[in-house]
Parts: C-alpha cells; structure tokens; sequence
C-alpha cells in the first residue's frame, strides 16, 4: 500500500470515527445519568439529516440557517421524546425504558417513512466541500477535513460545558446518584432534559456531516450507525464523554483499516463492531475509561 | 401462577373437548379440505388470506412463546430472536428444498454438494431448524449470559446482525441476498396449530413444574437463587437454549408458509414484532403469548386498511405507506407506559380461573335477582 | 468434644486497598449455635459471603465438613449442605410461599427436565414429593396459612420465616442466619430465640447467626465472636464476651450490659 492510499484512508478513518464518536456522546450522557439505552438516538440523527435537507430544498433557507434549525429542532425532539416516553417511567425497572425507547426508534422511523417515503434521497454536496485538494500527496476533500475539525470544536465545547459548568456538574452528581442530588435541591428532570437537548443536538449534528460525507438519506440511516456508536459507547466505558470519543475513532479506524488492508472482508464490515462488542463485554465490561459498579449482596 | 396438581381428570376432558372443538374448526376453515368429506351445507368463508393470518397466528404463538421462556420468564433481555429464525428458516428450506430446484436456483456461486443432495421431511426439517439454532444459542450463550440486562440485549441484537451478514456472505450455501424461494408450503393450519398445541403442552408442563419455578427465581433475584444451589449460567443457558429451539423451529414453520426467504426477512423489525406480543399479552404468562399473538397479528393485517386508499364517494383519502408501523408504535408506547404489565401480567388462564369466572358470573346474576 | 463442622482458617479478604476482614480464625462445633457480632462495617456479612462463596478470600482458607469449600461456586457450596439467609430479605418476590419453599428443594432433585416434560412417572413422583415436602415444611414453620400468597404479599415476619423456611428446603447442615431478629419486637425475638434452637434440634443444624439484638446472641448463642474493623477482637461464651473489656469498649458498654439482666 502506497503512502498516499494508506493517508486516503486514514482520513476516511478519522471522519467516520469523528462522526460514532459524536454520536456516541449521547449515548453515553444518557446511559450515564438514567442507564438507559436511548434506542431512538441514531433516529434523531436521521431526522437531523432530513430536516437539513427539507430546509434547504423545500424552504430554499441558506445552508448555516438550516443546520441551526436542524440542531435546534432535534435537540427539542430530544427533550420531548425523554418528557413522554422515558420521564413516566423512571421508577420502572430499566428494561421497560428500554422497551420504551425501542417504541420510540420504530415510532420516528415509521413516521419519517410516512413524512418523507421511504425512498432514499441524493443529497446535494456543496462545491467547496467536495473539490478535491491536495495535502502531501494525499488527495482529499476538504469535508474529510471538516469533520474531525468540527468534531473537536464541540467535544471541547461539551467538556468546557459538563467540568466547568453548573449545569454540568449538575449532570455528573446525577449520574453518581440520582436521589441525592435531588434532595440536595437539584432540579434532575431540567438537568435530564438538558442532557438529552445536548445529546440530539450532537446526533443532529454528526447526521448533518453524515448526509454530506455519504450523500444520501433515508428513513433506516441512523439505524446502524446508531447501533455501533453505542458499541464505540461501551467500548470507551460507558458514561465517559472522553472514552465515547475514543471507542467511536478506534471503531471508525477497526472498519476502515480492516477493509483497506484485507479487501476480502469488506462483506463482513458491519459484523466488526457486533464482534468488537462482544470481545469487549467479555474481557472489560466497563470499558477503557469506565468505573466499576457492584451490587450489594 | 396457578400451579396446580398435575393432572386433574375434569381439566384433561376439558382440554381434550377444547381440543376437539379446534380441530373441527381448522376443518372447517381449511377449505382444501372440504373437498373430501364435503361442508357444502357450511362452507368455509375464509379465502386464502384468511386462512394464512390464521397460519400466521399459529406461528407467532411459538415465537412468542419461545420469546417468553427467556425474557418473560427467566428475565434475560434478549433481541436476538431473528437470528434464531433465521437459522432455522434457511435450515430448513435446505432440507425440503428438492436437489434439482436447488440446482437451478443457487445462481451466484453453487451450492455445497453435501447440502445440495440434502433432501428431508418436513417436519425432521423442523426439529433439525431448531437443534441448528440451539448450537447457535450455546455458542453465543456461554459468553454472553454472564452480561446483564440491556447489555444482553445488545450483546443478542449484535449476533442477529451478524448472522445476517453471514447468510448474506455464506453463498454457497444461503444463496446470499438473493433468498431462497419456491420453497414448498407445508404449514397449512393442522401443522401450524398441531406445532403450537405440542409446543404449548410442553412449555405448560415445564414451567408448572418445579423447573419453571427455578427459571422464574432467577428472573426474580439470581443472588438467592444462587444460594438456593440453583447454578444460575445453567439455568439461563438451557432457558436461552431451550427459547432459540423453538424459535428455529418457529421459524422454520414461516419459512415454510411464506414460501420465499432472504436476509432482509430477518431483520430487527421481526425480532421487535414478537417482543411487542410477549410485552402487549404478559411477561412470565404464556396464556398472554397467544392471546397477543391473536390480537397483534389479527391487528397488524386489519392496519393495512389506513395504507389503502380510501374511497368513500364524495371523499377520496389517498393510502398512506407505513402508517401501519406509526400506529403500531403508539400502540407499544402506550401498552408500555400506561400497562405495563401487557393484557395478563404473570397470570394464566386455566380451566379453574375461567371456572371462578363463570360461578362470580352466576353470583353477580344472582344478586342482583 | 465434637467435630468441628465449619473452619476459617486464617481468612483475608481485601476489596483494592480495604481490608474487610484480616487474618480470621474460627471453628464452629457440629450442631452449635455460635453468634457473629461487632458494630456495623466490622465485616460480618462479609464473613458470610466468604463462606458461602460469594466472595473468594485473598487469602486463607474455608473448610466445610473437612473439605477446602475456598473457591467452590455458591450453588456448589449449597449442594454440599450450607443455606442462608439474608439481612435484607432476598425471597422471589413474584412467587407463592409454596414455590419459595419448593425452589429450595431443587437443589436435592434427582431428575432431569426432559423427564418431567415426557412425563415420566418418576419425575412426576418427584413432583409431588417436592411438593408434599415444602408443603411440610411451611406446616412445620407456621406459615401454610400463606401458602398460595405472593411472597412480596407476605407480612414482615411472615417473610423472614419463610426466608428461613426456604433455606430450610435445601436440607442443609450448616445454616447462616443473616439479622434474624431485625425489626422484631421483643416478644417476638423472644420466639425466635425459641424456634432456632427448635430447628436446631429439629434438623440437626449447626447455626451460625449475625444479630445487633444483644438479647438473642446472648440468649441463644453458645459461642460468640466479636469483629471490629475486620478484626477478631475476642471469642468465647456469653458470659465471656459481656465481661471483656475490649469488647465493652467497642460497643460502648450499653448494649452487652444491658443485655445481661
């Protein structure tokens, strides 16, 4: 393999992992604070994608107008979905969330079928983003670039927000112990709602880079990326906004690299992150960056 | 939760004159069979599509059940059912296949020449569908039973995924993301429901006994079963074991009434079909499986009305593609939030609960003359 | 002198950097009924998960019937004659009365599932004698009045019997009792005092129990050790551990001398 091919795919690498690692966040804030896996995720990621796309044809609005919109209106989704599906019930067992939450996923995926058919859609990729560049000897778009630049902005921003914040820090005591912080005062429903505005602006955003960087969309998009960013989730131990970020590029990297360098497998590639998955339940349940919990006998 | 003593002569007329009463049923409602001993002064008013909504009923009561066994009653969050039928639909197609429609239709590469001479009756296929998919559920068993929760759940989904990618890469012997079709139609309704009465009567025999209060100890609290000297991986490895063989052979049977399988079939929306009639009829309640099964397929094929366009004369409402999933959702949502425990709980209908039924009937007619 | 049933033999148990409990010696005579008592977080039902193999000791060694049980699973532990019960009550809540009792038989059942599913007369014997004997059982601790009821249904003392009842089940020799008396009026530990030393006598038990109600341990227990920190700080009878001053001055005096009357 040359060395221009080999940073082709490095950066290919690098933008898929940015993008399970920006959507990995929201898992892990969720899992975090209420153990729950928000099924439903990777689908606001899809609607995030849509509303981009319906903003900028349908309502002929500029592209950074429509992208606020997109990022606003899922984060408000976010927040609505965890007010009727998840808030009734935080006092039942985990698993009827869970059930919930996979309601919800069939629910905005049905929908978006119904909305905008289930035909998939050819996104438009602006001029500048696409126009091949070359950077030592690698040719590259510039949005392979964009990507882990964006991603990097708003990790930093989301860290700044949860260890230097009050709201922030709000979130870690809740996800250390939910009923104490409540008696100390803490508003944990507004502190949960923020939680999920953030996560589904997030997945908004990484389905707004994913439409461009694979220009299509359709109604299921979210569907396996939501699944194996949860897997990158685990990977990075899960409630660890750090650990996310790095489950999602070693998992962007495992499914580039493997297929780069043994083509023959390229069949299999959503099969890596399923057995990815299972290693790491095995050898370390909590993950690269995550703590242990144990039940009291 | 009514486990009485085995056998009771009144429950066994009682079952055996249910049992009667289905059959002529399934009689009547076959139309192939009026043919021999004619019902012409009654005939059937059921056109084929009836008659495979009945099949379909009849097949989802086995998932159902088999999804039961390990979430409702040993608590093992699984979403790999798929999978299991996956394997045990494509297992079985190979079987009854006949050799040279085989031949004709592996297109891509040719298929293995031990399994191309591979012909065998329906039912060996069945059962074989089901021990195909149990070696499937040890190997993926043994590591992720120790995983609790949702991450058994994930751990599950994540196998179904793969062997879908394996069937679709495994050509030789799958036939890839081409599917297998032309397979014969032997699930007519005696099959069907013969399956679901054997499958009924032996899962009801089991968890009645004393082993269905050891998985349901598990499900409750796996620390004192374990210091009840239950080895809790046992447990739930032959509950997972014994839920992937009668989803292999559930499969199996669709398999075999659909006539027609590919990789797309067994995706994760068949796994959520059925986890939505275990949670609507009852965890832990296998009375509850049927009568979900009965209400979610009957409904699922009733909600084809809001896709079809609408003509009332002075109003045309044009149909609306996947409104069905929309509505469908809802109704999950809803059960979830507001009935959480499904149409059953962890009851049972048993012949002493509808006998109970019938005498407070009585009583209440009685009070009030 | 008989045997001694059960030995620690130099138990350690850390947890990272927390010593829980340290270098534990202790034997328990057949058919005794002994106490494990100290303030909270001394490590006492830490003591109890070592021995019934929840947690395996970092070091030293558990003996049961004159075989190393260190490292054996619990349900091995189980099968080999040792029940427990738990300081917060741990019944199959979802369950009857009757079938808590009747999952504590499966441990001694001797037939296999496939049987019972074929309905082989054997297992179906097996069935009712699993049955007839928790029914028993229930009977002999006074609770068949609650047989079909849903253990969660159960009232308080009601349950902590059938805790018992459950361990019971499971014919042990060895039987762990976890806060037996917890939450209990004085009559009614009173009665309990009485109904361990039944079934001690009942079933040939050898008992071992944890208990903050001085009045029981002093009553009923025959041999006492004292924890603090995960440290044995004094054995012996009651007589001998109201007397010791290391011991006076881990409880303060109040409880142990009160206990005396």
């Amino acid at each position: 393999m040359t060395l221009e091919l080999f940073l082709q795919h490095f950066f290919n690498a690098l933008t898929l992992g940015s993008l399970y690692g920006l959507i990995a966040i929201g898992y892990t804030m969720v899992y975090g604070i209420l153990r729950l896996i928000n099924f439903a995720h990777g689908d606001i990621l899809m609607l995030g994608a849509y509303f981009v796309f319906y903003g900028t044809t349908l309502f002929c609005l500029p592209w950074p107008v429509a992208v606020v919109v997109a990022i606003l209106g899922s984060a408000l989704l976010g927040v609505l979905m965890d007010k009727i599906a998840y808030r009734p019930l935080r006092s039942a067992p985990r698993i009827s969330a869970l059930i919930s939450a996979i309601a919800v996923s069939f629910f905005l995926e049905s929908l978006a079928v119904v909305v905008f058919t289930g035909l998939p859609r050819p996104v438009h990729q602006p001029e500048w983003l696409v126009s091949i560049i070359t950077i030592g000897g690698a040719r590259l778009m510039p949005l392979t670039l964009l990507v882990p630049g964006v991603t990097a902005v708003l990790v930093a921003a989301l860290l700044y927000v949860v260890y230097h914040t009050k709201p922030g820090l709000a979130m870690q005591a809740i996800s250390k112990d939910i009923e104490t912080t409540r008696m100390l005062g803490v508003s944990v429903d507004k502190i949960i709602a923020l939680t999920f505005a953030i996560g589904s602006a997030l997945a908004a955003a990484s389905g707004i880079m994913w439409a461009l960087r694979y220009p299509q969309i359709n109604p299921y998009m979210g569907v396996f990326p939501g699944f194996k960013a949860f897997i990158a989730a685990v990977f990075g131990g899960i409630g660890s906004i750090q650990g996310a970020v790095v489950g999602g590029l070693i998992l962007g990297f495992i499914e580039i690299m493997t297929v780069a360098f043994f083509p023959e497998l390229s069949g299999y590639r959503d099969a890596f992150a399923f057995i990815l998955l299972v290693v790491v339940l095995l050898v370390k349940p909590t993950g690269l960056f995550g703590e242990k919990q144990e039940e009291k006998i | 939760m009514n486990a009485k003593p085995a056998f009771n002569k009144r429950d066994a007329a009682l079952t055996a004159l249910a049992l009667a009463v289905l059959y002529l049923f399934l009689w009547w409602a076959d139309g192939s069979m009026a043919g021999a001993l004619s019902w012409s002064f009654l005939p059937s008013p059921l056109n084929g599509y009836e008659i495979q909504i009945l099949n379909l009923v009849a097949v989802y009561g086995i998932l159902a059940i088999s999804l039961n066994i390990i979430y409702g009653f040993t608590g093992m969050f699984s979403l790999g059912h798929a999978g299991f039928m996956a394997i045990g639909a494509y297992v079985s197609a190979l079987c009854v296949l006949s050799p040279e429609q085989k031949e004709i239709m592996w297109i891509i590469d040719e298929i293995l020449p031990p399994l191309a001479a591979l012909h065998t009756p329906f039912w060996f296929s069945v059962i074989l569908g089901g021990v195909v998919a149990t070696i499937f559920a040890l190997f993926i068993g043994i590591p992720v039973l120790r995983l609790g929760g949702d991450y058994l759940g994930i751990a599950t989904l994540g196998f179904s995924e793969i062997i879908r990618v394996l069937i679709v890469n495994a050509t030789p012997i799958t036939n890839g993301s081409l599917g297998i079709k032309g397979i014969p139609c032997y699930t007519d309704l005696f099959t069907s429901f013969t399956w679901l009465i054997i499958v009924i009567f032996c899962t009801v025999r089991l968890l009645n006994s004393n082993f269905g209060n050891v998985l349901k100890a598990v499900r409750d609290d796996e620390i004192a079963a374990q210091v009840m000297g239950i080895n809790v991986f046992h447990a739930k490895l032959f509950s997972f074991c014994l839920g992937a063989f009668l989803a292999g052979a559930g499969g199996a049977l669709l398999g075999n009434l659909l006539t027609t399988i590919d990789p797309k079939m067994f995706t994760f929306l068949l796994t959520y079909n059925i986890l939505m009639i275990v949670v609507a009829g009852g965890l832990g309640s296998i009375t509850g499986s049927i009568i979900g099964s009965v209400i979610i397929t009957v409904l699922l094929e009733w909600l084809r009305v809001v896709e079809e366009p609408l003509d009332l004369g002075f109003i045309h409402i044009p149909g609306i593609p996947g409104m069905r999933m929309v509505v469908f959702s809802v109704c999950l949502l809803i059960i979830i939030l507001y009935r959480r425990e499904g149409i059953m709980g962890m009851r049972e209908i048993t012949w002493n609960s509808i006998g109970r039924w019938f005498s407070s009937l009585g009583q209440s007619k009685e009070d009030k003359a | 002198m008989s045997r001694n049933l059960v030995e620690l033999r130099e138990v350690t148990m850390r947890f990272g950097g927390v010593t829980a409990i340290e270098n534990l010696n202790m034997a328990l005579p057949e058919r005794g009924i002994a106490g494990l008592i100290g303030p909270n977080g001394a490590g006492k039902t830490t003591v109890f998960n070592v021995i019934t193999g929840f947690y395996k000791p970092t070091e030293g060694h558990v003996r049961f019937k004159d075989r190393d049980i260190t490292g054996l699973k619990t349900h091995e532990i189980c099968s080999l004659g040792l029940a427990r019960t738990f300081q917060n009550i741990r019944l199959f809540y979802n369950e009857t009365a009757l079938e808590n009792v009747m999952i504590g038989r499966h441990v001694r059942r001797t037939h296999r599932w496939w049987e019972t599913v074929l309905g082989l007369s054997g297992a179906r014997q097996e069935e009712r004698d699993i049955r007839a004997k928790a029914e028993q059982l229930l009977d002999r601790i006074g609770l068949s009045a609650y047989s079909g009821e849903k253990a969660s249904s159960l009232p308080y003392g009601a349950q902590r019997r059938l805790e018992i009842a459950r361990a019971l089940a499971t014919e042990p020799e060895f039987l762990l009792l976890d806060e037996p008396a917890a939450g209990m009026n004085p009559q009614e530990s009173l009665e309990l005092m009485n109904f361990i030393r039944q079934i001690r006598d009942e079933f040939d038990l050898t008992i071992l129990l944890i208990e903050h109600d001085m009045k029981v341990v002093m009553g009923v227990c025959e041999h006492i050790w004292v924890l603090e920190y995960g440290k044995l700080i004094a054995e012996g009878d009651a007589a001998a551990i109201r007397s010791n001053p290391r011991v006076i001055e881990a409880y303060l005096g109040e409880d142990v001398n009160n206990a005396a009357d």
